[in-house]
């Protein structure tokens, strides 16, 4: 898994709360064998037209935007479906960090495991980066997972919570199973009294 | 409705004592104070807890479906194999044709890369030829691979649908379904504990779905995240297997991963003599563990909202988000009246995408077409809800009903449903997740309005431009037969 420590870049503003996993990308891209080359169609349906050009107002379509490495986002992100091609498109376009009040389990669960940092920061905070983010691509907000804060363009710093066991992974780049297998004399022990406590399993 | 915190409850059954769920915590040796049915599934599955407070859980079923590709991909990447194959089974369901037409070459790909993902390790898959396919959330209980008691998850957010026999089921993403191939395990924080009571007798024409949108409604779209909810409450206990199915599918519409209801005679009797039930005397002794579930006497929750049955009323989205949903006697949101600019800004957002008008009454909006099937709306119950309905009635739109097994099929042709169905002008499809998320091609046009008895009304989610209206089955079944979204209420007096 790749590594998140420290990241400085422009963030994109989606004042929207509900964002949904079909509209980070929709069904249609699911059929991919691959897990990377979603970025062309995260938020598919309100980045382009009928005629697959692109919508000008969206934001990741204007220009100061293109390159953002972190999103700005209202309440619930990531609501939905567990599908993670969600944190897959995100990430493939280049965002590693979503920051919003709050975010639906499983989407948060799942950006974990592909190196994105979801922040949950109250609705004042956000609000102040949000102004941030207007800024535009001139305005650089910085990230750094092992301080837990959050720097806007002007300097304003705000700490922000995470596992601790998470937060190592992410700056590590743990791989899940790996660490799991080193238990697995215990998930024996488990198996073994299975058949006893419960042998219609 | 009122929520509150930390409050323990009234009365609570006390059911019989069996060591499967009552052993404590191996390091636990005092004695334990009341439980809910979470701490009894979560104590009863916990392999050991690391420093930070995760858990490694035991996971009992394990169900893959046609999106589980990428997960079986990694392992092979890792030359791990599944750990317990004979826990696991395959459906397949997303993908599946309904409608006859053969599938595209992509779609065809997806299924059979299940067949031989799971054919590769041994894997018991219900596949599109057989008798006992059909979606997953409808064939794990169906066939007693749902049990109360385990711990279940899926690749699929409506997991959560399990829960209604008493299993602790959760939707989980694909890098942890390659964990559960693997591990057989999962790591997890224990929820917060949420029960949510409804109260009293429900009306005529009110049914599960209703309940379900009307608690999203008032507690939010994250009404219930971080939350495990158990269902409580004397209109839960009356209602039907079938209806706290529907109800526990849609607690992730809420943000809750996981609904459960505590066992009862009603779910022993359900479960009891379907295919891969426990049977003989290892039956009685599960059963005497199933019905020990039940929380104990003064079992404390951590967040807990309680509902008048008699005042919920047939319930409609308007918007975009299951929580943008309405009475069917009321009228639409007006963003000039709303709190705030934030919410105004959103309810305009909303009926634009839907093509409706602010502050115009909901019942009367005009239909295209409908869809009864889905997950949360396709058992047989939801078909003779429809039916009843429908009986002796035209279809002024199209629509469409699909079956959520290829059993349930079966049983409503066998009770004559299918023709009810066909006679009033819809289609009788196969069985699959269909319309619901459109993956199989089954679609809602741009700017067409769908009466849909699905789980998520976002945007897009039933084709490019869709504009889903969510409902019970009856509901639906109205919609067809006037071609507006009403109140099913008239339709069905002087109606079984």
């Amino acid at each position: 898994m790749d590594k998140f420590e420290k990241l400085t870049g422009i963030a994109a503003p989606m004042p929207m709360i509900n964002i949904d996993t079909d509209m980070i990308i929709p069904k249609q891209f699911l059929k991919t064998i691959k897990r990377s080359g979603l970025g062309v169609n995260l938020f598919d349906e309100m980045r382009y037209d009928d005629n697959g050009n692109e919508k000008p107002d969206f934001v990741l379509n204007k220009p100061a935007y293109r390159e953002a490495e972190i999103l700005v986002a209202g309440d619930n992100f990531g609501c939905g479906s567990s599908r993670e091609h969600a944190p897959w498109a995100i990430k493939d376009f280049g965002i590693r960090c979503v920051i919003a009040p709050s975010f639906a389990d499983i989407f948060y669960n799942n950006c974990f495991k592909n190196g994105i940092l979801p922040i949950a920061l109250p609705q004042e905070v956000v609000d102040v980066l949000m102004k941030d983010a207007e800024k535009g691509a001139n305005a650089r907000m910085i990230v750094d997972l092992e301080a837990q804060t959050v720097t806007t363009s002007d300097g304003e710093s705000f700490s922000f919570e995470v596992d601790s066991f998470k937060k190592r992974c992410l700056l590590e780049g743990l791989d899940d199973v790996g660490l799991t297998m080193e238990k697995v004399g215990a998930i024996q022990s488990y198996e073994a009294q299975l058949a006893t406590q419960r042998p219609w399993v | 409705m009122t929520a509150t915190g930390n409050r323990s409850s009234e009365r609570r059954r006390n059911g019989p004592r069996n060591d499967a769920y009552d052993q404590t915590d191996r390091k636990m040796t005092a004695k334990m104070s009341p439980r809910t049915t979470l701490d009894k599934l979560w104590d009863s599955h916990q392999i050991l807890q690391r420093a930070d407070g995760a858990s490694l859980l035991w996971v009992d079923r394990h169900f893959v479906h046609e999106g589980s590709h990428h997960a079986f991909a990694r392992i092979a990447e890792k030359g791990m194999a599944v750990r317990h194959p004979e826990l696991t089974f395959g459906v397949a369901d997303h993908y599946v044709p309904t409608s006859g037409a053969p599938a595209t070459d992509d779609i065809a790909r997806m299924i059979r890369t299940l067949s031989e993902n799971t054919a590769r390790h041994d894997i018991r898959l219900f596949g599109t030829d057989d008798p006992r396919q059909g979606i997953v959330h409808v064939v794990g209980p169906e066939l007693g691979l749902t049990l109360p008691g385990l711990l279940i998850v899926c690749g699929d957010s409506h997991t959560a649908t399990h829960g209604a026999l008493g299993a602790y089921a959760f939707g989980i993403g694909a890098t942890e379904v390659a964990h559960v191939l693997a591990t057989q395990t999962i790591w997890q924080k224990k929820p917060k504990r949420m029960r949510l009571a409804v109260e009293g007798t429900l009306m005529d024409g009110v049914s599960a779905k209703d309940i379900a949108l009307n608690w999203i409604a008032r507690l939010g779209a994250d009404g219930g995240r971080g939350h495990a909810i158990e269902y409580a409450g004397s209109a839960i206990e009356a209602l039907s297997v079938e209806g706290r199915l529907t109800l526990c599918n849609l607690s992730i519409e809420g943000g809750a991963r996981s609904g459960m209801v505590a066992p009862d005679q009603k779910t022993l009797d359900w479960i009891k003599g379907r295919d891969f039930a426990p049977e003989g005397a290892d039956w009685d002794r599960a059963a005497e563990a199933f019905l020990s579930l039940a929380p104990d006497d003064g079992a404390e929750y951590d967040t807990e909202a309680v509902l008048d049955a008699a005042e919920i009323a047939p319930i409609v989205t308007w918007g975009t988000s299951p929580e943008e949903a309405l009475p069917i006697t009321a009228t639409l949101p007006d963003p000039s009246r709303a709190g705030s600019e934030a919410q105004a800004k959103r309810i305009a957002a909303s009926l634009d995408y839907m093509g409706l008008g602010a502050g115009r009454p909901l019942d009367g909006t005009p239909v295209d077409q409908i869809f009864i099937g889905s997950c949360t709306n396709g058992r047989i119950e939801d078909l003779r809800n429809a039916a009843a309905v429908l009986k002796g009635r035209l279809a002024i739109v199209p629509g469409m009903i699909s079956p959520g097994s290829a059993q349930v099929k079966a049983q409503a042709e066998q009770e004559g449903l299918d023709r009810i169905f066909i006679e009033a002008g819809l289609d009788w499809v196969g069985s699959g997740c269909s319309m619901c998320v459109g993956m199989n091609g089954d679609l809602v046009a741009p700017g067409k309005r769908c009466a849909s008895t699905t789980n998520r009304n976002f945007r897009g989610r039933q084709g490019k431009g869709a504009r889903t209206h969510l409902m019970s089955p009856a509901m639906a079944a109205a919609a067809a037969v006037t071609g507006t979204i009403t109140d099913v209420r008239p339709l069905l007096k002087g109606r079984a």
